[in-house]
């Protein structure tokens, strides 16, 4: 075991999935939800290992297990970790305890409910942990199935709608990633599918040839981010699915995309990611604004904080093509961030909504007399997420935002004024939702229970200490971004200060 | 019996057909050695069939387990033949040419076999269920059909081609008309269009002996290599015979019948031919246009590159227009067609290979996903509209389970083999340097999988009728579940499947 510790780590939940299948209709709902919480556990406790085994000074990939697969077309299992995809995983593993745990209340088929659970996860670490471009697009398109379900069958009121926009947007966009993979392998002549191998290989290429590549690669990732203007499945898709699978779709699936930025397009086509990093950081920036005015105008308190993700998500694709060292490092750190962040916002959200049965900001109102200790999470999340100095969003976004003045002034100061943004709309709507004349029909509602302090309180913690302490994770994904960026921009790499030095004064200054 | 046909073989006088043959018009056409061994399999089927033929006739009353148990036993001996095949050292051709004995038949036959068994098992449970009314012709007929199919694999002759494609065709033709009046409407329609484009084909054949001097494939290569000057006759002969593979493949435009005769066509019938037809029509359209019309191949790509597109668009957005779940796998099997000749611009083995797979791959599913219709909403007016399907999930979850994993794999989801065999054809494609045919392959996929998916919303996220009810017997159910699981595992590990393929390979000249 100890050789395949990725692979059982990313298997692991299928066991979960098999037990359940195999338990059949005989199984109750309470040992499906049980028997799902301990498999996230132990999943969790096999990412913990995975960390324990880090080598967190060494650029590259580790812990690297290699097998043939499909040896006709070289297609290979190969999965490794380094120190930007060793966060993502553990924010993943870490999320999914907690969703499976704030599921507790989801009544209908348990059983197929948790199936569903399992195999995301298994789908998501895939995605994290290969490094064969076959295996990742499998992983890629593996994972909108489970979400698929998550979200047509447990959701609101326009789910079936929501939930075949989403299918339908990212699987469009996966397409063109299929045809760039093809045609990488085709023309490079590598006769495989391995990253590293292929990393080398594409540098041979026609430079219009890997232009048109990243395009496709980046599309694929585009939409998955999203990045303004393929976002439009976003706030659809967050709204209507439970709340488990909006904190999934936030805290990792909204990952994916941006790992899959930094992972391939930057790996594979340097010099396309150079010629087309200031189109793409306008995009960013109006995205991050965008997301930012939108979230302003809802009055619907879950599409708010998925306005919010589009916003905070502009912030990780502009810190990746900045191509400085801190804003790739500030980008990496605001995807573990915003998972935290917003995962607890949505986490908290649907607490609400479970007393209050409604979304609607203009129909709550003085719920903080009611609720203190549920308002009072809120609170911390509402602060976390926007960025306030102390918990760990504002490392991300200043690292960011540092970065990419470097480069442009203009985008970094347009950045700086969507953070003030940030924390209107999400202050606002708490002032909404917490104070004011409370509903005579809301008097009654109960404080948080023991299982949601369990739920949301780890979360919350871990804002704290990564914002504290952000070298924590700086430590590992320095080597790793540092790579990327000398690699692409190699100018970049050098004149400016380390990001760790950096981070380390933001933490204590706040 | 191998035996018995080896001695005859040895018995005979002249050592090989290929050596000089006496030319001139008086000479006298040479009595070909006859080596049957190759051919095993189809005269178990025949012989088989004729037996449950006579059973029907004489018999007071025939009895649905002696028939089923007739030709169970008759597919599994041509199985168990066309394997024996496997390592045949014989001469490569036999019968004077006319049949290839290739690895490349021994797949495909025992794909065929395989998919016939599928459908004889489905026809019993119908009728044994009282949803059709039982006819003892369907089990010859289907072996017919069958060994029909296997000998269009393996004819290296094109009339050999043309007579397996009319014993197909003309069984089919009485097979879809087996059910009720809609079924009888199917197989007039399906009969005339057929019929009309056999004589494309038999006009193709004729083209191409005027611009040959002969209809045997190894000499075609021979004298469409050496030619020079006009290929006026050979070009006419290639459309012609597209065109009549286009209709048995069921590519657009030439899929007119597709819809009708799917859904007015018995299940099984449906079943059965929709892998069958389409594995057996590809297999000789491969041996035609790689091996006999090897020598024009800048000629046929444009043709194939352009058919495939055209199936693939109309194929995926009327399947996804559609709201009867066997009229959309009918579509969907013409996007299917689509996606096989987007393989098939890569004329060389790894096109070949990657259909094969696809092939493969596709009877897998699509046996599958009719079985499971067959099964949802019986005794309702229309068992194949979508509202019979609204909760399936809540009214019988296998089915709805069954039927997800086989559309998700038409859909060509990971981890099915419906996504490898996706990924293998496009990567041919890709090869050939075909990459605008692979963006509108991938994209017309995703309108595609929009219509799978119209089902699976219907199955899971709606409230079922109470009118509505299926059939959720063992028997059918255990054959969906070994499908799925070839699904999963092919998807999986799909070595076990490749492996067979690469060395599978085709007759060459």
């Amino acid at each position: 075991m100890s050789g395949h510790l990725l692979s059982v780590l990313i298997f692991f939940p299928l066991l979960g999935v098999l037990a359940i299948v195999v338990g059949g209709r005989e199984m109750s709902d309470a040992t499906a939800r049980w028997l799902a919480l301990f498999v996230t556990l132990v999943t969790f406790g096999l990412s913990i290992a995975v960390l324990g085994r880090f080598d967190h000074s060494a650029p590259g990939f580790q812990l690297v297990e290699q097998a043939s697969w499909v040896p006709s077309i070289g297609l290979q299992w190969i999965v490794g970790v380094d120190g930007i995809s060793l966060w993502l995983v553990l924010l993943t593993t870490f999320l999914f305890p907690v969703s499976v745990l704030a599921s507790w209340t989801v009544t209908t088929d348990v059983r197929r409910y948790m199936i569903a659970m399992l195999a995301l996860e298994t789908a998501v670490l895939g995605t994290f942990l290969a490094l064969d471009l076959i295996v990742f697009f499998i992983f890629f398109e593996a994972l909108l199935v489970p979400m698929y379900l998550l979200i047509g069958g447990w959701g609101g009121e326009r789910r079936v709608y929501a939930a075949l926009k989403f299918f339908l947007y990212t699987m469009a966009g996966s397409a063109f990633l299929l045809v760039a993979i093809l045609f990488l392998y085709a023309h490079t002549g590598a006769s495989t599918f391995d990253l590293r191998a292929l990393a080398d290989a594409s540098a041979t290429l026609p430079v219009q040839t890997a232009r048109w590549l990243f395009l496709g690669f980046f599309i694929a990732f585009a939409v998955k981010v999203p990045v303004f203007p393929l976002h439009t499945w976003l706030p659809d898709a967050h709204t209507e699915a439970p709340t488990a699978g909006s904190v999934l779709l936030a805290g990792v699936l909204l990952k994916v995309g941006a790992y899959g930025m930094i992972r391939f397009t930057l790996t594979l086509f340097p010099e396309a990611a150079k010629h087309f990093a200031t189109a793409i950081e306008v995009l960013a920036v109006i995205g991050i604004i965008y997301g930012a005015v939108c979230a302003l105008g809802q009055r619907d308190v879950k599409r708010l904080v998925a306005y919010s993700s589009v916003s905070h998500l502009g912030f990780v694709v502009l810190g990746l093509f900045a191509l400085t060292e801190q804003s790739v490092t500030g980008g990496v750190l605001q995807m573990v961030n915003h998972g935290l962040a917003t995962g607890a916002l949505f986490l908290l959200v649907g607490m609400v909504y479970e007393r209050t049965h409604t979304r609607q900001l203009d129909k709550m109102g003085g719920l903080a007399s009611q609720m203190p200790w549920l308002l009072g999470f809120f609170l911390f999340a509402v602060f976390a997420s926007a960025g306030l100095p102390g918990l760990s969003s504002f490392v991300g976004e200043f690292l960011v935002i540092v970065g990419t003045f470097a480069v442009s002034h203009l985008f970094g100061a347009l950045a700086s004024v969507a953070v003030v943004l940030g924390a209107i709309y999400l202050l606002w709507s708490y002032q909404r939702v917490a104070y004011g004349p409370i509903h005579e029909e809301h008097r009654t509602l109960p404080d948080v229970s023991l299982r949601e302090v369990i739920v949301i309180a780890p979360v919350l913690a871990l804002l704290l200490v990564f914002g504290v302490y952000p070298k924590l994770l700086t430590t590992s994904i320095d080597p790793a971004t540092k790579q990327v960026v000398e690699q692409v921009s190699p100018d970049h790499a050098t004149t400016v200060i380390p990001a760790t030095q950096v981070t380390a004064q933001a933490g204590s200054g706040g | 019996m191998m035996v018995v046909f080896h001695l005859l073989a040895q018995a005979a006088p002249s050592p090989s057909p290929l050596a000089t043959p006496p030319t001139g018009p008086d000479a006298p056409i040479p009595t070909p050695v006859l080596v049957f061994q190759p051919v095993i399999p189809e005269l178990i089927l025949c012989g088989v069939a004729i037996v449950g033929m006579l059973y029907e006739a004489f018999a007071r009353q025939s009895a649905r387990t002696v028939h089923l148990v007739f030709a169970l036993a008759g597919l599994a001996g041509a199985g168990i033949a066309a394997i024996g095949l496997w390592n045949w050292t014989g001469d490569p051709t036999v019968l004077g040419d006319a049949i290839a004995a290739d690895r490349f038949t021994v797949v495909a036959t025992v794909v065929l076999v395989i998919a016939a068994a599928f459908g004889v098992i489905h026809y019993t449970h119908e009728t044994a269920r009282g949803r059709l009314a039982f006819r003892g012709e369907f089990y010859p007929l289907v072996l017919f059909a069958t060994a029909g199919m296997v000998l269009i694999a393996a004819a290296n002759d094109l009339i050999v081609v043309f007579i397996a494609l009319e014993i197909l065709s003309l069984s089919l033709y009485v097979l879809t008309g087996l059910g009720g009046r809609r079924s009888n409407e199917a197989a007039m329609k399906y009969f005339l269009l057929g019929a009309f484009s056999s004589a494309f084909f038999l006009y193709g054949v004729a083209m191409a002996y005027g611009a040959t001097g002969t209809t045997k494939i190894p000499a075609i290569v021979s004298a469409l290599g050496g030619q020079t000057g006009s290929q006026a006759l050979a070009l006419l002969a290639l459309g012609l015979l597209v065109i009549g593979f286009g209709f048995k493949i069921a590519a657009a435009p030439f899929h007119m019948w597709t819809p009708d005769v799917y859904q007015g066509a018995p299940t099984p019938v449906v079943a059965f031919m929709s892998a069958a037809t389409k594995v057996a029509a590809f297999f000789a359209l491969m041996r035609v246009l790689d091996v006999a019309l090897q020598p024009l191949t800048t000629t046929w790509t444009p043709v194939i590159y352009a058919l495939s597109i055209v199936s693939v668009v109309l194929g995926a957005v009327l399947a996804a227009a559609q709201r009867d779940v066997k009229r959309m796998l009918a579509y969907s099997s013409v996007a299917h067609a689509g996606f096989i000749l987007a393989g098939l611009t890569s004329p060389n083995m790894i096109g070949i290979r990657a259909a094969m797979f696809y092939l493969i791959a596709y009877s897998v599913m699509t046996v599958g996903a009719f079985g499971v219709t067959m099964l949802v909403g019986v005794k309702t007016e229309e068992p194949s509209s979508y509202d019979s399907y609204d909760g399936l999930s809540e009214r019988s979850p296998g089915l709805a389970a069954l039927l997800t994993i086989f559309l998700l794999s038409l859909a060509g989801i990971p981890p099915t083999v419906g996504f490898i065999a996706k990924l293998t054809v496009f990567g041919a494609a890709i090869r050939a340097g075909n990459w605008p045919l692979v963006i509108v392959c991938v994209l017309a996929s995703v309108i595609a999988a929009y219509a799978y998916l119209r089902v699976v919303v219907r199955m899971y996220f709606r409230a079922p009728h109470v009118a509505v009810d299926d059939d959720r017997s063992v028997v059918p159910q255990v054959a969906g579940l070994v499908l799925a699981l070839a699904v999963i595992v092919l998807g999986v590990f799909p070595r076990l499947l490749s492996s067979v393929i690469e060395s599978a390979s085709i007759l060459k000249w």
